[in-house]
C-alpha cells in the first residue's frame, strides 16, 4: 500500500507545502463539512498535549470526519507493555489515518512503516512537529501577502526549539533574512547555520532585543523553559532580557506580526495581547485549516 | 603478502583481514565473535605498517566473512583489507567498505530514540565513511565513532 504520511516536514518538497496552504486557504474560504464523511481518524497521544490535540479533532471534526483515540497512555494498553508496533497494527484497522504524538524521536516514522494507513506526525519527542511549521507558514503568506523575502526574528530557546528549526529548513526556498536573538547558552544549533549558509541564506546572531527589530516582518517567539539553564540563578538574570513588551513595538513595521507556537509563559507581556501586532491567537485558528489540509492531502482527497 | 603478515602463521582456507588499527584489534575480535568460533583464528599487532603506525591483523581459518560482518569491520577499522585464501593464495583482496545505508549493526547512541525501546532494526544512512559516522533513520541523531555500539 503506498500511503502518503507526513513525518518530517521535509518529507515534502516545497511545491507539495505550496500547495498544502494553498488547500488551507480553500478550507478557511470554502469550509468543506462532508469531506470526510464516513470517515475515521485516529488520535493517538502517547504523550499529553491538550492544545494539539482539540486542533487535529477540530480539523477532523470539520471536515465532517468521525474520531476516536486516546490522550492519556496511562489508561491506554500501552501502559501493559504492548509494543508501539501491536498499537499501531490494531489501530490501523479501525481508522483511515492516525495521528500521532509520542514522547521518543523517531517513533512516528516508525509507525508509518508498520501502519497500513497514512499518519501524521503530531509531535515525536524533540525531534519533528511538521503541521506546527505548516501552520506557522500559513500564517506568515496570509499576513504578509507572500512568503518571499521575509525577514523573521526568533526569539527565546533557540537551541532546543524544535518549531524553530523546522522552520528555518521551511522557509529557507524562500529568500529569507533571519535575525536569531538568544541567550548565548541557547543559539541555533551549527548543523541549522551551516545548513542556512549551504543555501545562501543570509542570518545574523543577537544576543538581545535591540533596534534592528525595526525592521522585522515577523517576530516569532518562543518560550525560555527554565530546565535549560543547570545554574537557575543565570536562569533568573536573563529570563527578562528576552521578553517583548508593547513599548518595544512602537517603531515596529505596521505590517509586522507576532507569532508563538504557544503556550507562552511570560515571554511575551500580557500588554501585547491588544497590539494588531499580535497574531499569536489567530495562529492557532491556522493551525485547523493547516491540518484540515494535510489531513485531506495525506487521505487522497485533495492532490 | 608483505613481510609483516608473515610474522603471523599462513593459513590454508580462510580469511585474513589486515591493516587494522592495533588500538582496534579486541574490538574487531569481539564484533565479529572470533573469541567463540570453532575455527583457528591467530593474530598478530603491534605490526609496522607505512599507513597505520602500528597495525594489526587477523587470520580466521576457513571462515569467509558474510556482508553484514563485513560492514562490522568497516565501522570499526574502515581502512582494513580482506584477504580471501584457498588453498595457501590469496584468490581476492578488497579492502572492506561501508555501504551508504545499513541496516540493524549499531545501535543509535540516542537514549530517547525509539529504536532502543521497541524491539526493532536499526537503521542508518552513512553520511561519512572516514572516520565513520552514521544518521538514525528514524530519529535523525548522528552516531559517530566514539558511540558506536556493535549489536
Ligand atoms: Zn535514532
Amino acid at each position: 500500500m503506498t500511503n502518503k504520511s507526513l513525518i518530517s516536514i521535509t518529507d515534502f518538497s516545497t511545491n507539495e507545502i505550496l500547495r498544502l496552504l494553498e488547500i488551507a486557504e480553500d478550507f478557511e474560504r470554502h469550509p468543506e463539512p462532508h469531506l470526510l464523511d464516513g470517515k475515521v481518524v485516529a488520535t493517538l497521544f502517547f504523550e499529553p498535549s491538550t492544545r494539539t490535540r482539540l486542533s487535529f479533532e477540530s480539523a477532523a471534526n470539520r471536515l465532517g470526519g468521525r474520531v476516536i483515540g486516546f490522550s492519556d497512555p496511562n489508561i491506554s494498553s500501552v501502559s501493559k507493555g504492548e509494543t508501539l508496533k501491536d498499537t499501531i497494527r490494531i489501530v490501523s484497522n479501525y481508522c483511515d489515518l492516525i495521528v500521532m504524538r509520542h514522547p521518543l524521536e523517531g517513533s512516528c516514522r516508525y509507525a508509518s512503516e508498520v501502519a497500513t494507513v497514512p499518519v501524521i506526525n503530531a509531535g515525536d519527542g524533540a525531534h519533528q512537529h511538521p503541521t506546527q511549521t505548516l501552520l506557522d507558514m500559513y500564517s506568515i503568506k496570509k499576513t504578509q501577502g507572500r512568503l518571499d523575502n521575509i525577514n523573521i526574528f526568533m526569539v527565546g530557546d533557540l537551541k532546543y526549539g524544535r518549531t524553530v528549526h523546522s522552520l528555518v529548513q521551511a522557509m529557507s526556498p524562500f529568500n529569507p533574512i533571519f535575525n536569531f536573538i538568544s541567550h548565548p547558552k541557547l543559539k541555533m544549533p551549527k548543523e541549522y547555520l551551516d545548513f542556512l549558509d549551504s543555501k545562501h541564506v543570509k542570518y545574523y546572531e543577537h544576543e538581545q532585543f535591540n533596534d534592528i527589530i525595526s525592521e522585522a516582518d515577523i517576530i516569532y517567539m518562543t518560550r525560555v523553559q527554565r530546565e535549560r539553564f543547570q545554574d537557575l540563578m543565570e536562569y533568573e538574570k536573563t529570563k527578562d532580557l528576552y521578553i517583548l513588551r508593547n513599548s518595544m513595538l512602537e517603531n515596529t513595521k505596521p505590517t509586522m506580526k507576532i507569532l508563538h507556537p504557544l503556550p507562552r509563559v511570560n515571554e511575551i507581556a500580557q500588554d501585547v495581547d491588544t497590539n494588531s501586532k499580535a497574531y499569536y491567537f489567530e495562529q492557532a485558528l491556522n493551525g485547523v485549516y493547516a491540518r484540515q489540509a494535510v489531513i485531506s492531502y495525506v487521505l487522497g482527497l485533495k492532490k | 603478502m608483505d613481510k609483516s603478515e608473515l610474522k603471523v602463521n599462513a593459513i590454508k582456507d580462510g580469511t585474513v583481514i589486515d591493516h587494522i588499527p592495533a588500538k582496534d584489534l579486541f574490538e574487531v575480535i569481539k564484533i565479529l565473535n572470533l573469541e567463540k568460533v570453532d575455527n583457528q583464528v591467530t593474530f598478530g599487532t603491534n605490526l609496522d605498517s607505512k599507513k597505520l603506525g602500528k597495525k594489526a591483523i587477523i587470520k580466521v581459518s576457513d571462515k569467509f566473512f558474510k556482508d553484514h560482518e563485513i560492514n562490522k569491520i568497516a565501522l570499526i577499522a574502515p581502512k582494513a583489507n580482506l584477504n580471501i585464501i584457498k588453498n595457501y593464495e590469496v584468490i581476492e583482496k578488497r579492502p572492506v567498505e561501508l555501504p551508504s545505508t545499513i541496516k540493524g549493526i549499531c545501535k543509535c547512541m540516542n537514549p530517547k530514540c525509539i529504536t532502543n525501546s521497541e524491539p526493532m532494526s536499526t537503521k542508518f544512512d552513512v553520511i561519512s565513511k572516514e572516520p565513520p559516522a552514521l544518521r538514525c533513520f528514524y530519529c535523525g541523531k548522528i552516531t559517530d565513532r566514539e558511540h558506536f555500539i556493535i549489536i
